[in-house]
């Protein structure tokens, strides 16, 4: 599995590395070969079955959706590739989103999806209920997203905000976005799981890691408050 | 220092001593956070009446902060007024500066508070040591701290010094429009929030020793170096011998005798003085658990983590890692995944602290050796001297449960 982590330097706020770290050990120790590469904004985009957006400041977020635009991306969304994208890196695959206030910034256009400016920040622990598993992670972000009818949100908020309080993210046949940020894969090994499952076709053979002590603890806390 | 207090200053200093007499546990003559709200209440200009005619340091950035106040103040030498106990906000400078009347004042500043400290005390030098991300649930993002050092600094007098990091490219940026700045070439290994261009966003470009942007925004020649302990500052030379670890430390005591030679304290002088300072607050102290030696560092954020854990001496040595995320420590402990915890494969990590899980998931991402430690009783005994490194409120726990 190819995994190109896009433009590090200005997606990675969050510790955005913890998902592609979370995708290469759990498919390595199951004996599926990774490749992980960093694409630097001066880097043509290389050829992935995955790929991987972080979080980011306003400034490099509008830097990143304007390489993105230039980019081969969307071709290779279209011939097949995936994508699973977190915060900042939601809202650059819609079709807009605010930076610096409260004009709107035109995005990929990936999925018909627009962020706008909400009252106030969303910052706290996040839990949701994604088909029949709960999703733990942790948001911050100033966004309030509108999913147009017929795109399905990733989960349903049962504790924070994600887009708007209801619901979190959004998903399609090969992306999958949430504004649990950064580690969001290495607290949910489930997810990470189904990601590598369905980007590399494999059925996936159990795997016991720290993390599923970690995902129990913080789904049990959430669920209590 | 009633001379320089108009009648309300007065008036709210006389509260400010009340409620300092009613704290508890307080020293004669030493001020209180609780005393300098009060007197702020009172009086909002009591900081700047407080700060006339003496002369001001102020010393902010992410890390290093406390100790490098402290390290001005052992420089300075006798009787200088500083906030020690890290109260690093107005109420805590009001309680310092009321607590003293030496003309000499070091005050360790909160990154957020810098341009109100900037307006209220008049520096004569301003020590900016470096920007990194740390806690961001609840700390403005990194770039805007810069943004807003840099609108407070472009409205300074000529007369204040600047001394600043220029191997940090942000702090470059927020220090700039000053002046009159002292360019410091301080050892600054990390480098991920300065990857991007802050003026242009463009990539920055890293050679050996230096960096700059395509824009023209590059590293700026510099008064002051570091090379091992040997510090460089204008042309003289000196060998320090602190007597805290970590080549971070050594940087940190550049800067301050940097500051402390505008005015007029000679490097060599102060550097030796500096050797004074052994531990602050507890950080770097080694103290007493159970029997066990337990040598404390403190470490809040990825750069400051990065910054120990490569100061830690080699060997297959067992390492006690604390972690907390209360709100003092920031409620998100995703910048686990920020710090380079792959460089203690070798070693085994004990996982302490509220969030232990969180550490233990991250270091067996990292394939590193861990024992994640539900009872403090199953940590092993050892007559070697073991590592602790704790964020802030795992820290103070282990402040507590550790002596002297």
């Amino acid at each position: 599995m190819k995994i190109a982590l896009i433009y590090p330097e200005l997606l990675g706020t969050y510790g955005d590395y913890g998902n592609a770290l979370a995708l290469s050990q759990r498919s390595t120790r199951r004996g599926i070969d990774v490749d992980v590469m960093n694409v630097s904004i001066t880097d043509e985009l290389p050829d992935a079955d995955l790929y991987l957006l972080g979080g980011g400041e306003d400034g490099p977020q509008r830097l990143a959706a304007d390489l993105l635009k230039k980019s081969s991306l969307k071709q290779r969304v279209a011939n097949g590739a995936h994508v699973f994208a977190v915060c900042a890196g939601l809202q650059i695959l819609g079709t807009s989103f605010c930076v610096e206030g409260n004009d709107a910034y035109e995005g990929l256009s990936l999925v018909d999806v627009e962020t706008t400016r909400g009252s106030v920040r969303s910052v706290g622990e996040l839990l949701s209920q994604v088909g029949e598993n709960k999703m733990v992670g942790f948001e911050n972000h100033g966004g309030v997203t509108t999913l147009s009818p017929g795109i399905e949100p990733l989960g349903t908020v049962l504790h924070g905000r994600g887009n708007n309080g209801h619901f979190d993210g959004f998903v399609t046949e090969t992306i999958w976005a949430t504004y649990a940020h950064g580690p969001v894969l290495a607290m949910n090994p489930w997810l990470c799981d189904e990601v590598i499952a369905k980007v590399t076709g494999n059925n996936l053979t159990p795997l016991k890691t720290a993390a599923d002590q970690l995902y129990a603890e913080r789904v049990t806390s959430l669920s209590s408050r | 220092m009633s001379s320089r207090l108009s009648l309300r200053g007065f008036l709210a200093l006389s509260a400010l001593r009340t409620v300092n007499s009613l704290s508890r546990g307080t020293g004669r003559g030493s001020g209180t956070v609780a005393g300098g709200r009060v007197g702020l209440a009172i009086y909002p200009k009591l900081l700047n009446d407080l700060s006339k005619n003496r002369q001001v340091i102020l010393v902010s950035g992410t890390n290093g902060k406390t100790t490098t106040t402290a390290l001005c103040v052992a420089g300075w030498g006798d009787k200088v007024c500083s906030n020690a106990t890290g109260a690093n906000m107005p109420a805590g400078h009001v309680a310092a500066l009321s607590g003293s009347s030496s003309p000499h004042v070091v005050l360790e500043t909160d990154e957020a508070w810098l341009p109100v400290a900037l307006e209220a005390t008049n520096p004569r030098v301003v020590v900016l040591l470096n920007l990194s991300r740390d806690q961001l649930d609840r700390a403005t993002e990194v770039r805007s701290i810069a943004e807003r050092w840099r609108s407070a600094l472009s409205k300074t007098a000529h007369d204040l010094v600047v001394v600043a990091n220029a191997n940090d490219p942000l702090v470059v940026y927020a220090s700039e429009s000053a002046k009159n700045i002292r360019w410091c070439n301080i050892e600054t290994p990390w480098t991920s929030d300065a990857v991007s261009c802050p003026k242009c966003t463009q990539s920055i470009v890293r050679t050996s020793g230096s960096w700059s942007c395509v824009c023209g925004f590059t590293k700026p020649g510099c008064v002051a170096s570091v090379s091992g302990s040997e510090v460089r500052i204008d042309n003289e030379t000196v060998q320090t011998s602190l007597s805290i670890p970590g080549q971070f430390n050594v940087g940190n005591a550049a800067m301050a005798a940097t500051a402390l030679d505008v005015l007029n304290v000679d490097p060599s002088k102060s550097l030796t003085s500096m050797k004074s300072v052994t531990a602050i607050a507890g950080r770097f102290a080694v103290r007493t658990w159970q029997g066990r030696k337990i040598h404390m560092l403190l470490a809040k954020n990825p750069a400051g983590f990065d910054a120990l854990l490569q100061s830690l001496s080699p060997g297959t040595d067992d390492v006690w890692i604390a972690i907390n995320a209360r709100i003092a420590d920031g409620k998100d402990p995703s910048w686990l995944y920020d710090v380079s915890f792959e460089q203690l494969r070798g070693r085994k990590v004990w996982c302490l602290g509220e969030r232990r899980l969180d550490l233990s998931t991250r270091l067996d991402y990292a394939n590193v050796t861990y024992e994640v430690v539900n009872d403090l009783n199953s940590l092993p005994k050892t007559s070697d001297t073991t590592e602790l490194l704790a964020n802030y409120t795992a820290f103070s726990d282990w402040m507590q449960r550790t002596t002297a």
